[in-house]
């Protein structure tokens, strides 16, 4: 795979993952040629589309776009689930995940998704085994933020 | 605030983001997000040493600003600070704004790469992957020379943690594809490869990836995952759906790995071992299988994973192309999904037949589906899937089925999408030249794609109908009619009107009998479009108007007039101006045998491969910016190539014609004034008539290409007409048998041997000319049969043979002609040559026709001659010293010493010595009247070098000259014929 990019319905860009090197100005570039692409195309129509010379694999999930840009030879029907995958993944981490969760947690978007995909491949294809990692870093970070808060408190 | 933040790190974060969400406008939001970055600044600034949770928080807030679409231009040192933080949280930030936002600062990436240094070293597992995901995120070159040798071992090590063997294995893969001179697997290898016997089905599911990209440049290094992968596959295949707990995917077990598995198999040609290929098949017999059985799911993620398995299958098994049985099983499970509800699966089996159908297995059965993808054409309502079906149709089209997948293609244009417009005419011209049975198909067809799809028309397809109509002059005629027909379109397009232009300048005089396509209403048809098109067609059509004063002088003073008119001669383009100034003048001022010599028809082109098909490969080539590039490039070339006709008269009188001297063909100098006369009863192809394509034998009037092969030698040779002369024709042999060559012929045939073209032969009865043109060890020559007379030649036939050993020194091959000649009409006959090895006799030609009742018999000798096949060699006086000294056995030399019978004129002996093919060498010879050349004799089993020294006494008496002539050449033979050739030259 050499990126992944969630937008919204507006075209806005909730997440970007890029696998092979590409300028600023380029990744740019791509994101509005491809965002509007997908955006024209009607409900009915097929995942899958030629662009440039790669393959674009995407999916509508309520009010967000998951896109995938594979090579000649990937699998457009394994990464259409690659995608779906990673929805359950944020599904089960957030609960009933929804644009807004990825908007304020981003940061928990990316983490998740390195988890699953590394380098543009799939790492760990188990979603209990993807999600007992964060989790995992998660108690970590509690136990932190009930030190930090608790010194706060003291100081006070 | 609406979203609950998990984790629940950072407020401040939260807020920032809610205020930025709130903005009403882009402005308020820049001014939103400046405010924030001052604020950030000054407490990165200030003297105050920030806690870890609050450099967390605003390396967070930078992270999210960036990812907003603004620059980021400080914060780096803060995110590395964060990397050497020894709370997990802090360090997962500084990794992603690392990861996100890394450039290549030197001073930074050595920070950077030490903390990374520090986690891969602390036997902390998530502080080892976090380490490893940094290095795959980012995968610079700093990065793989810092890293590059340590991950192998954390990836073999018996005690590393699978989840640290994952995440390394996969950067070792982002390193490879990045640096793979870096990434050494050496000692490493095997155990690598058996990451696929791994317990851990997440471990051999990232080590795959790795295995697959390593053994697709290293096939050889890593065979022996054939085996593995081929074990492995067929448990996951063979078992139940819930075995592999949580890597069962909606009832299919582990999917992404079996694609995978299946994956790495397509790196390699079929195992060799039976048991493990008997195995494989097994799998593959399987997974068709299952494709039959009914779903355990209805849900779309149960069917979509299972077919990922089926489509990497049929890709393997069209991999392999070797096993007949499965091929033919894809396809016709492909042509199942060909008529799903799925969009998605129809555009699958689409593009999975197309390379279904470069199979000789299954060509056939992909070719039953052939209703069902016009079908899809048709109706599909979504383009790409439209898409598919056009190169479905292109992949599957042979002749057997071309005249249905072109028409289809033709009239799925009229309704296509922009988008796909350009590559299907594209493919219809293709498709049209590849399997064209009758030329007039192909013109009609090309004709038809510019009218339905002009704009789309590049001009490679126009160049291409325009060489393949001059290089077959059987559908010279036809093309002229059909696009004189296509002009009579009030709105035709531009590259209508160009095509029409160049043809009809060329063979506008095959539809010029015709009254209702006379010369001028031919003329005035062009000149009607002249005023709607662009400067670069004007200049082509002006190009077709002096063609059109040499083809018709009728024409002569319209033309002129229009050339005269202000519009042209003070036209603002200079191109234009220059073409109207310089046609006007070659029109008043040359003689009409000038005029004929420099606006001759255009010579047939090279054979190559189509233009259009290079065309379409770069359209499917990376990239759509290169794609331009290219296409640039390639029109500069064309320019130099096929529009030749724009350039014609420019061209042509910078005469590359072999013999510049005195056998340019005197073409059409005898043209009638005043136009075809009415009673021209044998007109030319009938513009308006229905009739099929005109046939090889082309009729002629009188200023066809009969008087067009009048040599200036024999002016007056043609004046014998009418039965009454037949009687002092030649006397021909009775005999059905072939006669014996004429005496003359030998003379004949050394008229050819520094020329290419004109008479070879002529009695009161027939005349026989010759074009001809050779490349390499090939040749290719055009005879033309003229009867003289008023009355048919029946029973016409010609038979060209190779006596004798000269059977086996060249191949000869011949199309039958028309039995019938007319009166006063010409056929033509193409002859290909290909020398097989060096020859000294020539081909024979026989003639027989009857005439009046009365058998003809004529033998000749082709002028076919082994100079044909020089190829000049130019080389400085050094090497051609040297390589002379080299060739001095005796027997490769062969001399003669005779006298001249023609004048010693130098211009003459140069174009002689040029014609025989060789490379005229200037200063070579330290004699400066001799005369040395050098040339490769090409054939198809080898080479012969030449090289020659013409020694002339010109300082002798006339009647005294004499030459001195020497051959060498690595082969004796070579040496002599060459010599006897030449020496009856002078």
């Amino acid at each position: 795979m050499q990126f992944m990019l969630l937008f919204s319905r507006q075209g806005k860009l909730r997440l970007q993952k890029w696998y092979v090197p590409q300028a600023d100005k380029e990744k740019k570039k791509i994101t509005r040629e491809l965002v509007q692409t997908v955006l024209a195309r009607k409900p009915k129509m097929c995942s899958f589309l030629e662009w440039r010379d790669l393959k674009v694999v995407y999916k509508r999930y309520a009010s967000l776009y998951f896109c995938c840009a594979i090579e000649d030879q990937d699998n457009e029907l394994i990464t259409l689930e690659i995608i779906h995958r990673y929805v359950e993944l944020l599904d089960k981490y957030f609960g009933s995940v929804c644009e807004l969760d990825i908007i304020f947690n981003f940061e928990k978007a990316y983490f998740i998704l390195d988890e699953f995909l590394l380098g543009g491949e799939a790492q760990e294809t188990s979603k209990k085994n993807v999600l007992k990692a964060i989790e995992q870093a998660d108690l970590l970070q509690e136990s932190e933020t009930t030190f930090a808060s608790s010194c706060v408190k003291l100081i006070l | 605030m609406p979203a609950v933040s998990k984790g629940d790190g950072m407020r401040g974060l939260a807020v920032f983001i809610s205020d930025i969400r709130n903005c009403k406008s882009k402005e308020a939001e820049i001014k939103r997000i400046n405010k924030e970055l001052a604020n950030i600044r000054s407490k990165f600034k200030g003297d105050k040493a920030l806690d870890g949770y609050s450099k967390k928080k605003y390396v967070c807030k930078l992270l999210f600003i960036f990812l907003l679409g603004h620059d980021i231009d400080f914060g780096h040192m803060e995110a590395v600070n964060l990397l050497s933080s020894n709370k997990y949280t802090e360090k997962q930030i500084g990794y992603l704004f690392i990861s996100v936002l890394v450039n290549s600062n030197s001073e930074l990436i050595r920070l950077i790469n030490n903390a990374i240094k520090n986690d891969l070293s602390s036997r902390n597992p998530t502080f080892m992957c976090l380490a490893l995901h940094c290095i795959a995120n980012v995968g610079s070159r700093e990065m793989a020379e810092a890293f590059a040798g340590e991950i192998p071992r954390i990836l073999v090590a018996g005690d590393t943690m699978d989840s640290v063997k994952q995440s390394a294995a996969l950067c070792l893969l982002r390193l490879y594809k990045a640096s793979p001179d870096l990434v050494l697997m050496g000692e490493w290898t095997s155990r690598v490869v058996h990451l696929l016997n791994d317990q851990h089905m997440g471990v051999v599911t990232a080590a795959i990836s790795l295995i697959t990209c390593l053994s697709s440049k290293n096939p050889d290094e890593f065979k022996t995952c054939v085996s593995l992968a081929v074990s492995r596959l067929s448990r996951i295949v063979s078992s139940a759906s819930t075995d592999l707990q949580d890597y069962t995917y909606y009832f299919v077990p582990a999917p992404w790995l079996s694609c995978k598995l299946l994956r790495l198999l397509q790196c390699y040609p079929p195992p060799e071992d039976g048991a493990v290929k008997g195995r494989l098949v097994e799998c593959l017999e399987t997974i068709l299988n299952k494709a039959q059985e009914p779903p355990k799911s209805k849900k779309v993620q149960h069917s979509n994973a299972k077919n990922a398995i089926l489509f990497e299958a049929i890709s393997l098994i069209i991999h392999y192309d070797s096993e007949p049985n499965l091929l033919v099983r894809a396809c016709n499970q492909l042509g199942q999904f060909l008529q799903h509800r799925e969009t998605n699966l129809r555009y699958l089996a689409l593009e999975s037949m197309c390379t279904l159908a470069s199979s000789e297995f299954s060509h056939e059965a992909v070719k039953t589906h052939i209703e069902t993808v016009i079908n899809a054409l048709k109706t599909e309502r979504d383009v790409s899937v439209r898409q598919r079906a056009a190169d479905l149709l292109y992949a599957m089209c042979d002749r057997s089925n071309a005249k249905q997948i072109v028409a289809e293609m033709l009239s799925y244009l009229e309704t296509a999408d922009y988008s796909i417009r350009e590559e299907m005419v594209l493919k219809v011209a293709i498709l049209a030249e590849k399997y064209a049975v009758d030329y007039s198909w192909y013109v009609d067809t090309i004709l038809n794609l510019i009218r339905i799809a002009g704009d789309y028309v590049s001009e490679e397809v126009w160049y291409r109908v325009i060489q393949i109509v001059i290089n077959r002059d059987d559908v010279q005629g036809y093309a002229a009619k059909t696009v004189f027909e296509a002009l009579q379109a009030p709105a035709c397009h531009e590259n209508m009107v160009k095509v029409g232009g160049y043809i009809l300048g060329e063979f506008g005089n095959l539809i010029a009998g015709d009254p209702r396509s006379s010369p001028l209403v031919q003329f005035n048809l062009l000149h009607s479009k002249f005023h709607l098109c662009s400067v670069p067609t004007r200049a082509l059509l002006l190009s077709a108007y002096i063609k059109f004063i040499n083809l018709f002088p009728e024409t002569k003073a319209t033309i002129q007039e229009v050339l005269r008119s202000d519009s042209q001669i003070r036209n603002s383009d200079v191109e234009l101006q220059q073409r109207a100034v310089e046609y006007l003048k070659l029109s008043s001022i040359a003689s009409t045998d000038v005029l004929a010599t420099v606006l001759e028809e255009m010579p047939p082109f090279p054979e190559r491969e189509s233009s259009i098909l290079a065309k379409l490969k770069k359209k499917k080539g990376p990239g759509a910016v290169s794609v331009e590039l290219e296409d640039g490039k390639e029109r500069g070339e064309l320019n130099g190539g096929a529009d030749r006709g724009g350039e014609a008269a420019i061209a042509a009188s910078n005469a590359s014609t072999p013999s510049p001297s005195s056998d340019l063909l005197g073409l059409r100098s005898a043209a009638p004034v005043g136009g075809p006369a009415p009673s021209a009863g044998s007109l030319l192809v009938d513009v308006f008539s229905e009739a099929g394509p005109a046939a090889s034998s082309t009729r002629v009037n009188d200023d066809g290409f009969l008087s067009a092969l009048h040599a200036p030698e024999a002016p007056d040779s043609r004046l014998a007409e009418g039965p009454g002369d037949a009687d002092s024709a030649p006397p021909s042999a009775a005999s059905e048998d072939p006669a014996p060559p004429l005496p003359e012929s030998d003379e004949l045939l050394n008229k050819f041997v520094c020329k290419n073209n004109g008479v070879l032969f002529e009695n009161q009865l027939l005349q026989i000319g010759i074009k001809s043109e050779y490349r390499q060890n090939l040749g290719r020559m055009y005879l033309f049969y003229g009867n003289k007379t008023s009355v048919q030649f029946v029973s016409f036939t010609t038979t060209v043979s190779c006596p004798g050993e000269l059977q086996s020194q060249l191949n000869v091959q011949t199309k039958p002609v028309e039995p019938l000649v007319e009166g006063g009409a010409q056929v033509q006959q193409v002859i290909n040559i290909e020398c097989l090895t060096d020859f000294v006799d020539a081909p024979l030609l026989n003639i027989k026709f009857r005439y009046g009742g009365a058998l003809q018999n004529i033998t000749l000798k082709l002028p076919v001659t082994i100079n044909k096949f020089f190829q000049p060699t130019e080389m400085a006086a050094a090497d051609f010293f040297q390589r002379w000294k080299q060739l001095s056995q005796p027997q490769q030399e062969a001399q003669k010493i005779f006298k001249a019978s023609h004048g010693m004129d130098t211009e003459v002996l140069k174009a002689k010595l040029l014609g025989l093919g060789t490379a005229l060498l200037e200063n070579v010879d330290p004699n400066p009247e001799n005369y040395v050349c050098a040339g490769v004799i090409q054939t198809k089993i080898q080479q012969v070098g030449c090289l020659l020294r013409l020694e002339p006494n010109a300082q002798a008496q006339p009647g005294e000259q004499m030459y001195r002539l020497t051959l060498r050449s690595s082969k004796d033979t070579v040496s002599q014929r060459v010599c006897d050739l030449l020496a009856e030259q002078f």
